[in-house]
Order: C-alpha cells, then structure tokens, then sequence
C-alpha cells in the first residue's frame, strides 16, 4: 500500500558476542525509536558512549507521530539534527474547527516573531527516525545494534545485566545504567515489575495517510459531526511529500477489523473529499487511546523515558514532544552521575520533574478526549453548545478543545530551583526553559540558545566582572556576560528575561532556568549551581568551602 | 465576590414566565440543548471562576 520504502539498517553480530565476553557498558538504550535514538544523541553529546538495541531493523511502521512543537526542535537543534527535519516537515499556522457544516472558528498559532524554529512542523515518523538514525551513525559514541531483542533484565546496586536476543542467539551484556525507551507496551517495565495505570477512553479512531495532490491549504481542519460522518469527529492534517493525515472517530461500538478494510474505508475517505479528488490509500489502522503514567521514572539502575513511561492520547501531539523532553531533562544528569560530580539523588529528580510534566501532558490530552469524546448525553449537549456559540461569540472559543498545542511544562516545585528572593520581572521564573532570542556575536547575528553551554552557564547583564567562569566543586559555568560577549541589538533579549543592569541568570545544562537574581553575586551562584545539581546542604557548605 | 443567594432579580414573576416560555414550543432534547447554552453564556457573564465553583458545588448538592 505504501509508497514510503522502509530502510533496513541491518543487523551485525557484536563483537562482544562472537567472543562470548560479558561486557559492563555505562549506557545502554533499549529501543530505538523517536525518544532511544534522541537519548543515544544526547548521552554521546555529553560525552558519554552508548549502546542502543532494537528488536527491529527499520523505522516505525505505518501512521504515528506527525506534528512536533518548537522545544523538540530546539532540542535536536542542539543536537544538530534540527535544520532538516523543518527543512522536509511542513510548517503550518492555521487551524480551522467546524461543526457540522460550518466553520466554527479558527485560529493562529501566531508565533512569537524572532524564534528561530517554528511554533509546529508536521513530519511523518519514519522520516524523522531516518534523520535520526543517521545522525547516530555519524557519531562515533553510538552503537546502534538492530536486531537484538532485550528478553530479560535483573537488576544488582549498581549494574543490571541483560539478556539479550540476535539472529545469533542469546547473550548477556551489563550496563550500569538502563534508559528503557521501549515504547507503551515496554518489556523493561514488565522486567522490573513497575505499574503503569491510567484511563483508557471507550472509543476507536480510523487513522488513514492518503496520498493526494489536493488544493487543501496547508492548514490543520478539525470537525464535530461533519455531515460526511455523522455523530462523530474528523482530522485533516498535511505532511510532508503530498502525503494527508486523516482521524475518523469511529465510537466503541465499531469492529476494528471490518472498519479497516478499503471497501469501508474509501467511501468514507472519498465522501470527505468528494468524488473528484484523487487519493490513494497508504496507511491504514485502528487504534483505542489511553492515558497512562509509570509509577517511578527511575526504578534502580533502570530509567524509563517516552511511551515507556507515559502514554497519552494524540490530541495535542504529545507522545514523541513530550518524550524528547525527558531525554533533555535526563541525559545531563545521567552524565553528571556517570563523572562522579553529582550523587545518584539527582536522577531522582529526573522522575520528580518528568512526573510532573507527564501528569499536565495527561491532564491537557485527557481534557483534549473529554471534549472530543463526550461521556454523557448532557456533556455531548455543553460540547456542542461551546461549537455553536463559537461560531457566532468569541467567549465560546477558547473553550473549544480540539487538542492544545504541546508547550514544555515548567518545573515549578522542582527541588533544583532556587526559589525567587529578589523581584526580577517577567514569567522566565526558575524551573523555565529557557526562552529563545535574537542576539549578536562579534557583530554577526545569532541566537541565545546557541550560546548556552554543554555544562551550567550564567548570563549577566551589564558589566558586572572581568571572569569568564564562575567554578565551584566539580563544576565550571561559563560566564556570557551581555555586552561583552554577546550584544542584544533589538533588547529582545533583556525584553525577555526582564532584565535592567544587573540581572544575572543561571542556566542548567538542559537550557532550563535554576535560578535568577536582581544583582551578580558569585556565592548565590555556586550555591545555586549546587543545588541545581542534587547537593545537598552539606555538600554545599563543603564544596563552596 | 461570594455567589449571591439573596434575592437579586428585579422582576421574579415576570423573569421565571419568561424562562419557561421560552422553552414552551422546544422538545426536550432542544430545550436541554438551550440550556446548555444559557448556561455557558451565564458562566461567562459571571467569569469569576470562584463564585462559578461556588455556584456548581450548590447546584451539584441540589440546591442546598
Ligand atoms: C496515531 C498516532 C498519532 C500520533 N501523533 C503524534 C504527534 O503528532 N506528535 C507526537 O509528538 N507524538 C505523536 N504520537 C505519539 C508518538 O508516536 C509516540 O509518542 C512515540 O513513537 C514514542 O516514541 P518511543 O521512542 O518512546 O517509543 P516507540 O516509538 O514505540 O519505540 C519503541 C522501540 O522499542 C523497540 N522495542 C520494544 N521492545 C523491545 C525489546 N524488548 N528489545 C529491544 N527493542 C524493543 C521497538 O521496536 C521500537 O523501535 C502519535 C501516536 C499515534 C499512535
């Protein structure tokens, strides 16, 4: 059906396992899908040599992810695979929500102006997979193993040892440490015993990927009880190469298997298009969402990140988004341990702030389902009421919700943050990504974010020291100091931040804001660079010593 | 601002004759399709999102 030709990467027996050796790996990644390969990627850029193993040898099969916001961007940006994917995706705006026959409203996602990635791209899964995968395998860090099939983990204090499968039989590998990426039905989180509860919704979605040259804008269109599908809600989303997106709900009662057949699915896709528009059918496939959170990230020596640790429904486009910022909060730390420069207490803070963000991610999708999927007759009664008043008050819209645009969730109660003492004004409050702007370096133009480094980094405004670090223990922020390494010519930058001279921010290495004061103050920085690292009081009153 | 539970309507008779006769040529399925509108359009009114809780939490306990 598909005109899509998967790529076999080809399996290789290991070295390790022609010789029969037990090897002890730091890093091993299981699954190699969006969220394993995006963790091999920033593992090996903070230096860390990682293993990842796959059951399979090619990308996702088939429809899955397709739209994804501008944090993964900035993410595999720093990751240096950014540039392509917007370059192949489609970039879009515009959404449109109609209700039965008629245009309910629509809206702008309005990008922010001076941001270098978009607000969304659309991108079929496999080619971002491919794009990933080659950007493993430029990186000598990466060994990426195809075929090997995890079948059992057990864990000791500070290892775990795997059993591994390859069409060469069954060996054993060890790693220190686990990031288990192996998807919502994860083996590894059965391996350890973890729970993973939620809701499932009572309701069946017809996913289809259409080939057509259409006249459709490039536009997301979302309806309610359209008169080609009666009763029931409808997505038209375009990707990339002319291929469309399209969600039928279907309801609980309809037969999957009978549903999947084209006998039944041409004449509902042809009545949605109508009868002159020429497609061909791709991809075809049922699927039941749910809602659904591991108990702990962290379970020993075994980190479970993506869909292995959360599943949501696609309304919202939150699985891959969210997933990609588990590895940015991960991967530093994991390094961190893995030096010996942060104790094992700050992966626990790997859970407390990726817990924190799945359950609003749960909580937006599960809102997003309510509304597409209303429960009761009197709730199907609010909803439609919301859709007609849209179309003719403004108040009706922003109760509209046909799916939120995925946005990072802040670490607000995150232990790392040090708390506000002074007022600096403005939302970029610790426990924030931080917020791109345009700036310039050596009179050329550039962008904040790319001026962030690998390790803390503190951004002062104004004049306020001649260093260019500010170390303490283990650790070496560099210091940018505006004005003197960077300029802000449109003060966009200060404009963000809510700077005035003076102002002096802390920067994690994952880019998120740990602390942030009205004045430089080097003591409050290396105590806050302590404790954005997991130290407790009494490491810190030691190591600032 | 507290939910207001102190007669507020100038007119009662007259707003209730209304309310009903408004709904007098509706079947049922349209008139609890108005009410949710009413109801929305009312919320929005009222906006403050603490006297809304209040008001649902009244409503939920059957008035009392
Ligand atoms: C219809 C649909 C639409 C979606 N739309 C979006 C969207 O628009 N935006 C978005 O961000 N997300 C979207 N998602 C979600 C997105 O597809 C997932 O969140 C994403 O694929 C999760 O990536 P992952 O790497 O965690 O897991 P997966 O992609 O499931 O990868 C897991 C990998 O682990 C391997 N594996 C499993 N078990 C083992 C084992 N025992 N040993 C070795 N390897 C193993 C598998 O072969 C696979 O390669 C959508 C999902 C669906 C179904």
């Amino acid at each position: 059906m598909t005109s899509y030709i998967y790529p076999k990467f080809g399996y290789r027996r290991s070295q390790e396992q022609a010789e029969g050796i037990v090897k002890r790996h730091p890093i091993v990644v299981i699954g190699a899908g969006p969220i394993g390969l995006t963790a091999a990627l920033d593992c090996a850029a903070r230096g860390q040599p990682v293993v990842v193993l796959d059951d399979n040898d090619t990308v996702s099969i088939g429809s899955r992810a397709v739209c994804y916001a501008k944090r993964p961007l900035e993410i595999w940006d720093r990751l240096g695979c950014a540039a392509p994917m917007v370059e192949r995706g489609v970039s879009w705006n515009v959404g449109k929500v109609f209700f039965q026959d008629q245009l309910s409203y629509q809206f702008d996602l309005l990008p922010e102006a001076d941001h270098q990635w978009p607000a969304m791209i659309n991108l079929q899964q496999y080619h971002l997979e491919e794009m990933l995968v080659a950007q493993c395998r430029a990186n000598p860090l990466i060994e990426l193993r195809w075929k090997h099939r995890l079948i059992s983990l057990k864990q000791a204090a500070d290892y775990a040892t795997l059993a591994v499968e390859t069409p060469d039989g069954i060996f054993t590998m060890e790693a220190q440490w686990v990031i288990a990426c192996d998807g919502a039905n994860s083996d590894v989180r059965k391996m350890v015993g973890a729970e993973f509860t939620g809701q499932f919704f009572q309701d069946r979605f017809l996913i289809a990927d259409v080939a057509m040259k259409a006249d459709f804008p490039t536009e997301r269109w979302f309806w309610f009880d359209p008169p080609f599908h009666p009763g029931q809600s409808v997505l038209l989303h375009r990707q990339a190469d002319n291929i469309w997106r399209i969600d039928f709900q279907l309801g609980w009662e309809a037969n999957p298997e009978e549903e999947k057949r084209p006998e039944r699915v041409i004449p509902r896709i042809r009545a949605m298009l109508g009868e002159d528009t020429e497609f061909v059918l791709e991809w075809v496939s049922i699927y039941q969402f749910a809602c659904r959170r591991i108990d702990n990230f962290r379970q020993g020596r075994v980190l479970f990140a993506g869909d292995a640790a959360h599943q949501v429904s696609p309304f919202g486009a939150r699985g891959a988004n969210t997933g990609v910022q588990d590895i940015d909060n991960l991967a530093w730390k994991l390094a961190m341990v893995l030096r010996g420069e942060a104790s094992e207490a700050l992966l626990d803070s790997y859970h407390e702030e990726r817990a924190y963000a799945a359950d609003d991610n749960i909580l937006n999708s599960t809102r997003a389902t309510d509304f597409i999927t209303p429960k009761t007759k009197p709730s199907r009664y609010f909803r439609d009421a919301v859709l007609e008043l849209a179309r003719h008050h403004g108040f009706a819209r922003p109760l509209v919700n046909s799916g939120r645009l995925s946005t990072p969730t802040p670490y607000v109660t995150s232990a790392l943050n040090t708390p506000d003492h002074d007022a600096v004004p403005g939302g970029m409050r610790p426990g924030t990504n931080a917020a791109d702007a345009p700036i310039a370096v050596d009179g050329k133009p550039a962008w904040f974010l790319h001026c962030l480094g690998d390790g803390f980094t503190v951004v002062a405004f104004g004049n306020v020291s001649d260093k260019i670090e500010i170390a303490v223990g283990p650790f070496a922020a560099k210091l940018i100091l505006v004005g003197r390494d960077i300029e802000d010519p449109k003060g966009l930058l200060a404009q963000r931040y809510g700077a005035s001279p003076g102002t002096t921010y802390l920067f994690r290495p994952d880019q998120y804001v740990a602390a942030r004061w009205s004045g430089f103050d080097e003591a409050k920085i290396t105590e806050a660079m302590l404790r954005a690292s997991g130290h407790d009081i009494a490491d810190r009153t030691e190591l600032a010593a | 601002m507290m939910l207001n539970l102190s007669p507020n309507i100038a007119d009662p008779d007259d707003f209730y004759a209304e309310l009903i006769n408004s709904q007098r040529d509706l079947d049922e399925e349209q008139a609890l399709r108005m009410n949710a509108r009413l109801i929305l359009l009312l919320a929005n009114h009222i906006g403050d999102r603490k006297v809304l809780t209040e008001a649902i939490g009244c409503a939920r306990r059957g008035g009392g």
